[in-house]
């Protein structure tokens, strides 16, 4: 009993770490989310070819790797250094992710109705007062169940920052386990509730976007 | 009469290797009432889609109060429109489509506010005003804050007529408004049809199945055939008299029915 009071103690510690690199990871993602995603739709062949080479690139290899070059193999190549570990963390994940989500942000806005442009056509709404107000408000109630997943994936993402030295709640956790080879399975335990309970948030807000998204979309 | 509002000259279009219309020739003027029937496939909606720039013709001119639609002047030579040439011009022209296309995500009054308060036609408090009596107008003064999911197709349809109202069109566009509607429902959206045109400043075309409608409000009655306007003529003469023997068999088989 004593001993999981120690571990959760000590996980808290860890937890800190968590959280930053998630919420700071979530804005940045759904930042590049965004911009890679409308360039994806976007008329300009450059723009859209070039987001193209970053989506393949980072959704064809693999965020472990990703994270491995941004902290060991950029600073030896080309002298990048992408300042303290907790960003280079933070935009590896974020790069990485914001590629997945672009896809969304591309699918959901290729899928509003095609009634919907002629009618802002109709109106005489220029292109970007269709894109703001009529496209993408849609786009984004079609993309929020999905993109809820993908705030859950990118929690799960985070216990691999551990593994460039950064202090999160696995690294505590394998701390623990080092000294105390006989508790690991209370040790990984307590971690998985760890984790499950950080990411019900998450989950609940998922569920709820999924009744939003079903209201107020026009698809074909 | 007066000169023409809208104009088409020469018009062909193919999609593909496929020639839809191959000439194409007809003037509105003003306030003029058109219907346009013909056989499902002959090209109706993508004449008037033309005119609403959603299709480019392959080759003629669309005038529109004069001005060439689809070309315009760039250093003494006619090119392609650009955004901004067909902006400016087809602010005379307004559509309601088969499938109503209501802006999901808003209400209805919001619907009818979106494009007037773009445009800074008046102040938002101003357009307010005038979209909520657009929607009496149309019968539906007391659902101004519903979302389009929450009524039946014949209430879209006559939001989506008060919406295209509210830009003050010199020429509205009509693709069977009333096809995807429960039949029930057709009668009070011809109704609203039949004030507008009552009203008589502006200058509509109505791609229509509905021959009783037509012969009531149209002046003029276009019979569209493989292509071409086969005939054309008032109601009264074109309906009751058809000279060619395509527009007897269309009509005919109207009848049975
Ligand atoms: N975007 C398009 N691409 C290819 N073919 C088209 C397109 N739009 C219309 N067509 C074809 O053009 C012809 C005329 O269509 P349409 O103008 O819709 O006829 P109507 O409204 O009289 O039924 C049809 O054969 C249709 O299949
Ligand atoms: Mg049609």
């Amino acid at each position: 009993m004593n001993s999981i009071m120690d571990i959760s103690l000590l996980l808290l510690k860890g937890i800190k770490i968590t959280l930053i690199v998630l919420a700071v990871s979530i804005v940045i993602s759904t930042l590049i989310a965004f911009v890679a995603g409308l360039s994806r739709v976007s008329s300009n062949v450059l723009l859209n070819k070039f987001t193209g080479v970053y989506v393949e690139i980072f959704r064809g290899t693999s965020l472990i790797i990703q994270l491995f070059w941004f902290s060991y193999a950029l600073p030896g190549l080309f002298n990048i250094h992408l300042g303290s570990d907790i960003w280079t963390a933070v935009i590896a994940i974020s790069l990485n992710y914001g590629a997945y989500m672009s896809e969304i942000v591309r699918s959901s806005i290729l899928s509003v109705s095609h009634g919907q442009t002629e009618a802002s056509v109709a109106l005489n709404l220029t292109k970007f007062q269709r894109m703001r107000h009529i496209i993408i408000p849609q786009a984004i109630r079609m993309m929020l169940p999905e993109y809820g997943n993908y705030l859950i994936q990118i929690l799960k993402a985070t216990s691999l920052v551990s593994l460039i030295g950064l202090t999160d709640l696995l690294y505590y956790g394998n701390i623990y386990r080092s000294t105390h080879l006989s508790e690991a399975p209370t040790v990984y335990m307590l971690i998985l509730v760890f984790y499950f309970v950080l990411a019900l948030p998450l989950i609940a807000f998922t569920r709820k976007m999924e009744v939003f998204s079903k209201k107020g979309v026009a698809q074909e | 009469m007066g000169k023409p509002i809208v104009n088409y000259s020469k018009i062909h279009k193919s999609f593909g290797d496929v020639d839809v219309l191959k000439g194409i020739n007809l003037d509105i003027k003003p306030g003029e009432k058109v219907a346009l029937i013909g056989p499902s496939g002959s090209g109706k909606t993508t004449i008037i889609r033309m005119l609403m720039t959603l299709e480019q013709p392959t080759s003629g001119t669309i005038l529109v109060n004069g001005e060439n639609l689809w070309q315009m002047e760039k250093k003494g030579q006619l090119v392609p429109s650009d955004d901004k040439h067909l902006h400016a011009i087809r602010g005379d022209i307004g559509m309601v489509f088969q499938h109503f296309n209501l802006f999901p995500h808003m209400t209805i009054v919001e619907n009818c506010m979106l494009a007037p308060a773009l445009a800074k036609k008046n102040d938002k408090k101003e357009v307010k005003i005038q979209a909520v009596e657009m929607l009496e107008k149309v019968g539906l003064g007391d659902k101004i804050n519903l979302y389009p999911a929450q009524l039946s197709g014949g209430q879209k349809q006559r939001v989506a007529m008060a919406r295209a109202l509210m830009m003050k069109p010199k020429v509205m566009l009509f693709d069977e408004v009333t096809s995807a509607l429960d039949p029930e429902l057709v009668g009070e959206v011809l109704e609203v049809i039949r004030d507008l045109a009552k009203e008589g400043e502006m200058a509509m075309i109505l791609v229509t199945h509905e021959m009783d409608f037509a012969l009531d409000i149209a002046d003029r009655i276009l019979f569209l055939n493989e292509g071409v306007i086969e005939e054309e003529g008032p109601p009264s003469e074109l309906l009751v008299n058809p000279k060619s023997e395509r527009l007897q068999d269309f009509l005919a088989r109207f009848n049975k029915r």
